[in-house]
Formats: C-alpha cells, sequence, structure tokens
C-alpha cells in the first residue's frame, strides 16, 4: 500500500499528477526509472515513469494519461487513498554525461517521464533546451516545472493554440539549425520518437529514447517488453528503457502495443458502462 | 487416484487430481512392506521419512503422519502435488519392478491435506509456533519460492526473525506465477504461506532486491544473514525470425497472466491473456505441459506440442503428460521450428517446421537427432508459447558487488551453501540453473541449517 498524499488534475479526466508517500523508492529513485503499481486486489500491473522524486520528503511524483480501464480506475483514487502495491524503482537509470547542449523533446505525458532527465542534465551543467510539444495548450503539461529545469523552453501545439505550431519535429528543426547539439532525448508517442531520430540520424546527433512497451513483471521474466534495439532483442525493463533510438525497430514498437487492443477496449468499455459514463 | 475427467476439466480450471478417499488412502498405504533398508528415503532429496508415515496412515495416526513429514519437508502439501516422483522416490521404491511402487506421492498430498482441512485452529492459534520471535537473530530471505520459504519456515521454527523480501506482488515464487490452479490450487499455498505467517515469518512484497535494497543495506539494518533464492526467472527464446511478432509469447508471460493475473476470470480480473484459435507450444518440460493445458482451458480450438526429439525423452513428470494428451494436447515430436510467419499487421499466422530424425547415440549415450533436408513444412498457428528453458535473472546479481558467478551467470556457493559474500547463502533455481520445486527446499533447508549453526 502506498499513500497518494496530492492529486492535481492537469487537465480533468484526461490527465493527472500524483504525489505518493514511497520513502523506499524515493531513496533510489534516480531520472529514468519507472516504478509499477496495481489500484486493485483485481488490477493489473502498470508501469508508470517517475516524474519526480523527493528522497527527503520521501515522495515520488508520477504522471499519467487515461488510456484505459486501468488507468481510469488510478484516475479515481483521491488524495488520501491508498495504491494497493507500488514497487521500484525499476529499469535502468538514464545516463546522464556532459554533452554542451542537451535537446530535450517531450510529447503528451511523456513530457512527465522526461522532466526528471531534464532537470539531472541541468544539474551536470549541460544547457538544456526543452521542446514540448502538445495537441492543443489545455494539454500541455509542466511547464513550470520545465521552465525550472531548462535553459530555454520552446513550445509547440498542433493547433497553434501555443508556441510553434505543427509538430515537435519542426521546432526541433528551428533549434537544430541555431545550436551545436550534444544530445537529444526524447520522450513520448512513439510516432513522434521516430520522426525525432529521423531528424537527428540525418544530422548524426546521439539521440535517446524511452521505451513504453507493455510489461507485466518488469524485472525481466517475461519478455512481454521486449523490443528489437540494433537487429537483437532486449527486454526494455531490465535492458532499458532508453536506448540509442537509431537503433530501435519503431514500426515493430507500435505493433507490439496494440497486441491486447481488442480486450482493453472490451474492460474499459465494460468499466464506462458500470459508471455510467457511456456517451 | 479419482480425477476430474478430460471433458469437465479443460472446461474448468479447478484442480484435475482429486486426491484420495480414506479408504483409498489405507488400501496404498497397507500395501507398502515397511521395509528395513527402505530405499524409498534416499530417492527423497529432503530424506522424508517415508516409511514411518506410511505406518502412521496405516495406524490411522494423521497428525503424526504429518509430523514426520513435517519433520523434513516444510511444505508437503505442495510437494505431493508437484514432485518428480516417478524420478524419486517413487522411482526407488522396491515395488517399482513390478511396475506398482507405492504412490507415495499421493499419500503424502493426502496426508498433508487432511491436516489442513481437520486443524484449523491449530494453524491459526500457531501451535507450531516457536518460542519466542522478539529475540532472535534477523535473517532476510529474497525471492519467496520454495527454496526461500523453506529457510525461513526452518529458521522461523528454531527462533529466528525472518523476512521475506518477494518483487512480485504475491509470494510463493512458481508456485504461484507459474504452476496453475488445475494443478497446485492457489488455496494450498495459501495454507503453506500461512503456516509460515504463523511462525512469525514477515512477508515485504513489492520489494525487488537490487533495486529497491541492496545485500549491504540488509546487513546495515542488523540482519545476520542473507539467503538469496530469487530462481531462474529470465525466460529463453528461440532465437528464430519472427519471434517478435504479436502473439508469441514465453511460457512465462503466458502462466504469469493468468495465474498471477487471474486472466482466466477477464475482465472481473484486469489483466488480459492473449487468446489463440490454434495454439502452438515449444519445448516439452513441465513449463510446456502447463503452458498446453492452460492454453485449453482459455478456449482454444487446438493445442500442438512441438519437440524435436520422441516421446521417450519428454522431461515432464509423467503425469502431467499423460493429463495432457487425456485432454487433447497434440504431440508434434521430431519437429523443429525454422522461422514464425506473420500478416500484414505483424500478427502470428504460421510456423514453418523441419522434421528431425533420430541419428546415432551420442557420447552421453543420448540419440542426436538431425533435420531430414527437404521436409519443412508449415503449420498454422496464431498463439505461440515457448518453453525452452529459462536463465538465471541479473537483476539482483549485477547489483551485488562481490557476488561471484559460474560461467552460466548462475551464483557460486561452496558446500555449506554459502556464496563469495559472508554470510550471504544461496539456494534453488538461482544455483542449480531450473529444477524441481523439492531441489530447490532441499537447498533450502540446507542453507538453514548452516545458518542456524552459526546464528541461533
Ligand atoms: C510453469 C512451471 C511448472 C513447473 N512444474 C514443476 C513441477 O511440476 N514439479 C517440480 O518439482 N518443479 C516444477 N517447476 C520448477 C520449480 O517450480 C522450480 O524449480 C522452483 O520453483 C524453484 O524454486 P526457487 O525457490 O529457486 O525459485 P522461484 O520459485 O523461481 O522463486 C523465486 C522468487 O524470487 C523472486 N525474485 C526474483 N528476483 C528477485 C529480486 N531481485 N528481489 C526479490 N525477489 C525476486 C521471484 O519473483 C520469485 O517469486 C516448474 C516451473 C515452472 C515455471
Ligand atoms: S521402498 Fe516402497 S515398499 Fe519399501 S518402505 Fe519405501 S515405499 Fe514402502
Ligand atoms: S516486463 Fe517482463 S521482462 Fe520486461
Amino acid at each position: 500500500m502506498a499513500l497518494i498524499l496530492d492529486k492535481v488534475e492537469l487537465e480533468p479526466g484526461r490527465i493527472s499528477k500524483l504525489l505518493i508517500d514511497a520513502p523506499q523508492i524515493a531513496r533510489k529513485a534516480q531520472p529514468g526509472n519507472f516504478v509499477i503499481l496495481r489500484v486493485s486486489a483485481k488490477g493489473e500491473r502498470i508501469p508508470l515513469t517517475i516524474a519526480d522524486s523527493d528522497p527527503e520528503a520521501g515522495t515520488i511524483t508520477i504522471v499519467f494519461l487515461v488510456l484505459g480501464k486501468s488507468t481510469a480506475v488510478l484516475d479515481t483514487l483521491n488524495k488520501g487513498d491508498q495504491l494497493y502495491d507500488l514497487c521500484g524503482p525499476l529499469g535502468n537509470p538514464a545516463k546522464i554525461e556532459p554533452r554542451g547542449t542537451v535537446v530535450c523533446v517531450g510529447g503528451g505525458t511523456g513530457i512527465a517521464a522526461l522532466h526528471n532527465i531534464a532537470k539531472a542534465h541541468k544539474k551536470l551543467g549541460n544547457k538544456v533546451i526543452s521542446i514540448l510539444g502538445a495537441r492543443t495548450e489545455a494539454l500541455l503539461i509542466m511547464q513550470e516545472e520545465f521552465s525550472r529545469a531548462s535553459d530555454e523552453v520552446v513550445i509547440s501545439t498542433n493547433d497553434g493554440s501555443k508556441g510553434v505550431k505543427g509538430l515537435v519535429t519542426d521546432a526541433l528543426a528551428l533549434v537544430l539549425a541555431e545550436h551545436q547539439v550534444g544530445e537529444v532525448v526524447a520522450i513520448g508517442p512513439v510516432p513522434m520518437m521516430r520522426a525525432v531520430c529521423d531528424m537527428t540520424r540525418e544530422a548524426g546527433i546521439l539521440t535517446t529514447v524511452s521505451i513504453n512497451s507493455i510489461m507485466v513483471d518488469g524485472i525481466g521474466m517475461c519478455g512481454a517488453c521486449r523490443v528489437t534495439v540494433g537487429g537483437e532483442t532486449k527486454f526494455s525493463c531490465v535492458d532499458g528503457p532508453e536506448f540509442n533510438g537509431h537503433l530501435v525497430d519503431f514500426d515493430e514498437l507500435q505493433r507490439r502495443l496494440t497486441a491486447f487492443m481488442s480486450q482493453e477496449r472490451l474492460a474499459y468499455d465494460a468499466f464506462l458502462n458500470k459508471c455510467g459514463l457511456h456517451d | 487416484m479419482p480425477a476430474q475427467s478430460p471433458a469437465a476439466r479443460i472446461g474448468n480450471f479447478k484442480e484435475v487430481a482429486l486426491g484420495y478417499t480414506a479408504e483409498q488412502a489405507l488400501a496404498e498405504a497397507e500395501r507398502c512392506l515397511q521395509c528395513k533398508n527402505p530405499r524409498c528415503v534416499p530417492g527423497c532429496p529432503v530424506e522424508v521419512e517415508i516409511k514411518d508415515f506410511i505406518k502412521c496412515i496405516v495406524a490411522g495416526n494423521l497428525e503424526d503422519a504429518y509430523r514426520i513429514i513435517r519433520n523434513t519437508n516444510s511444505l508437503p502439501a505442495v510437494c505431493g502435488r508437484v514432485c518428480p516422483q516417478e524420478n524419486q522416490c517413487e522411482g526407488a521404491c522396491i515395488l517399482a519392478k513390478t511396475g506398482q511402487p507405492i504412490a507415495i506421492g499421493r499419500l503424502e498430498r493426502y496426508v498433508a491435506d487432511n491436516y489442513i482441512a481437520a486443524n484449523p485452529c491449530a494453524r491459526l492459534t500457531g501451535d507450531e509456533a516457536a518460542c519466542s520471535f522478539s529475540h532472535g537473530p534477523k535473517i532476510a530471505c529474497i525471492g519467496s519460492g520454495p527454496a526461500s520459504l523453506t529457510c525461513a519456515g526452518h529458521l522461523a521454527a528454531r527462533g529466528a526473525r525472518v523476512t521475506v523480501f518477494e518483487a512480485l506482488h504475491e509470494p510463493g515464487g512458481v508456485l504461484i506465477y507459474g504452476i496453475p490452479e488445475f494443478r497446485l490450487p492457489k488455496r494450498i499455498v495459501a495454507e503453506e504461506l500461512g503456516t509460515l505467517k504463523n511462525l512469525g515469518v514477515e512477508f515485504c512484497l513489492n520489494w525487488v532486491g537490487g533495486r529497491t535494497f541492496s545485500i549491504q543495506e540488509l546487513f546495515d539494518e542488523g540482519y545476520s544473514a542473507v539467503f538469496i533464492g530469487v530462481g531462474a526467472g529470465l525466460p529463453n527464446f528461440l532465437g528464430i525470425p519472427g519471434e517478435n511478432l504479436i502473439g508469441v509469447f514465453s511460457a512465462n508471460e503466458y502462466l504469469t497472466r493468468v495465474n498471477l493475473g487471474r486472466s482466466y476470470d477477464f475482465p472481473n480480473f484486469d489483466t488480459p491473456s492473449f487468446r489463440g484459435r490454434k495454439v502452438t507450444v515449444f519445448g516439452a518440460g513441465n513449463v510446456a505441459m502447463d503452458a498446453a493445458r492452460t492454453a485449453l482451458r482459455m478456449g482454444s480450438e487446438s493445442v500442438t506440442i512441438v519437440y524435436r526429439r520422441t516421446r521417450a525423452e519428454i522431461p515432464a513428470r509423467l503425469e502431467e503428460l499423460e493429463h495432457a494428451e487425456e485432454e487433447g494436447v497434440q504431440l508434434r515430436l521430431l519437429s523443429a521450428p525454422l522461422r514464425f510467419l506473420g500478416n500484414e499487421e505483424k500478427r502470428l499466422r504460421g510456423v514453418e517446421l523441419e522434421q528431425m530424425e533420430l541419428g546415432d547415440p551420442g557420447t552421453d549415450g543420448r540419440r542426436a537427432v538431425h533435420a531430414i533436408p527437404g521436409s519443412n513444412h508449415i503449420l498454422e498457428t496464431d498463439l505461440a508459447i515457448i518453453a525452452v528453458g529459462t536463465k538465471s535473472n541479473p537483476v539482483l546479481l549485477k547489483s551485488t558487488p562481490g557476488l561471484k558467478l559460474n560461467l552460466k551467470g548462475y551464483i557460486e556457493v561452496d558446500h555449506l551453501s554459502e556464496t563469495s559474500i559472508p554470510n550471504v547463502f544461496a539456494g534453488g533455481d538461482i544455483v542449480t540453473g531450473s529444477a524441481t520445486v523439492i531441489e530447490a527446499m532441499g537447498a533450502g533447508r540446507a542453507a538453514a541449517m548452516e545458518i542456524a549453526r552459526r546464528f541461533l
């Protein structure tokens, strides 16, 4: 059990941020690590990246997007409620090295996963330029945290409601034209990470991505999270979740994410019906 | 032993073997010759005093029978169900050459189930509990499979304060996430865990050794000794093209979703599992049998086990193989997979197999197999389950400096079960590679005896 100390609805019904009492995990958490949690005794194991951690206070922060039944149930919890299970920190820490200028590109809730990494790069002394993208302004999260964790923040929205209109790659092209960049870190939906990698591959810029594959145990025991990197099969929970983006088979990753889609849909519909939320 | 009929049982997840009635158990026990030098006992990895407990059954004293088994075996209800008795006690029984050895496993199960049913109070109030838990040395067991549980039980009964750290959200190791309900009901595992809790063993779940805590930190917090029983959980794949298509799973993933995740009760439980019409299972050990029989119960049309050798070499327990065949699992022997084939959506549609034939015996006496040229053919399948063994999980090992491993990546221990780090012991699959429940228990017990000698 882990107590929820605070909840902020970043975009009500869609994106929420939880502050969780987890001293053991906070003590060990490094940027790039994730946790696995369960919401109830019947719940499935959900992997979520640690967006922030505070070892002194003994807390971690997670941000999630409501995507299906499990995250919808998670979103029914409030300040003062307990998570049924919480396990972590899992995965390898992000490699934070002196790179001069680092561009952190985040899309959707990937922005949350990116936050701890941007913070660490800045702390090490790298110049951090963050590009945060979303469909529209209302879905942009953690801008304030990023203004602290970065030297410069570029906002991009598909509809132009804030910042540069277009995709994050449009903003990235502008940044790359103006700066000598040592590393790009991209976290977000698969098509976004793929597009970023396509752009930086030509320019020969080291690009790191964090893989959000389907997971079960998160400690290397099942292989649900396999991903092909440079022609080799890797388990993203123990070999990753960070990989060199230029070597990742994004096509396969995208498809593998749909493995259980019909059942996920079924469970979500049943849940929405039960709550009378169905439209 | 009475069992659910094949037709009935493939429609449910209830236990297949129903266990002896009192009359049947008595009749079987009376067949025992009470040999002066019983061969069955050395055949048992933890040397249960077999003829003594059988004698108690004949005398109608099931409680004593239980105590005799419990003396050396801390999980009798589990062992009676999952041990490969035909290679152990029953294989060694003097009557084995008549083709009808004493059914020791079934008698063990009978005694254990009977005790569990008859003594709920004793178990709850803990008449097995040792004198005091509050002053003994602190001992940590990492992992909660049979090796750790046995080590924990042995030490707690002798007054140690034992904490078990488990990475998953439920304790039991393979007994919970691997072996299915129809073979080992979770209720039985829960009973055995209950006994340990009565003895004062504390369980910390969702604690990952090497991530949430390190072994050094356990010593810093006052633990005197640490036992590592983290199993050999990393699944092997076949290493053939198409293995990452949607529809290809490790047996570990498939079974973990169904057992630990209870996906047979989806969507009441949230964890989904992949439904296949035509299922293929690769490998022929206990894990493969469990996966095949699980797939049948999940509503598949057909389940085929693909194995590159012959029936005689199948490593699974005989009873599991027979049960699988009765239930309609098909065997495709002397067949080896070459590649998986998918459709445009990268979903599994088939597997290309080649036919093998037996060659001359090798130096180990095992006949080699080789492919018959031109025998390639395609078998239609939309769910493939790979059950070709596991290797050691590096999560804890890599983050423990100074822990010596052997060439295969398993932990090296000396004759006292101690690792290269003083007062850190190890046993079970993480030392031997995947083996059996009872061998893991034997290793847990051996380490516990040495820990007890040092600290109790
Ligand atoms: C499907 C299946 C069927 C089988 N059938 C039989 C059978 O019929 N008969 C038989 O005798 N044997 C059978 N076996 C083999 C038997 O189950 C194993 O040999 C035995 O369970 C090994 O016990 P163990 O205690 O070493 O490890 P395990 O049972 O593997 O337990 C290890 C535990 O450690 C945990 N762990 C791993 N890493 C960490 C970490 N870093 N920190 C904390 N915890 C960790 C794991 O989550 C797990 O719970 C079967 C195995 C499988 C998979
Ligand atoms: S060897 Fe067989 S007959 Fe002899 S004591 Fe053991 S079980 Fe009984
Ligand atoms: S989630 Fe099971 S191996 Fe990665």
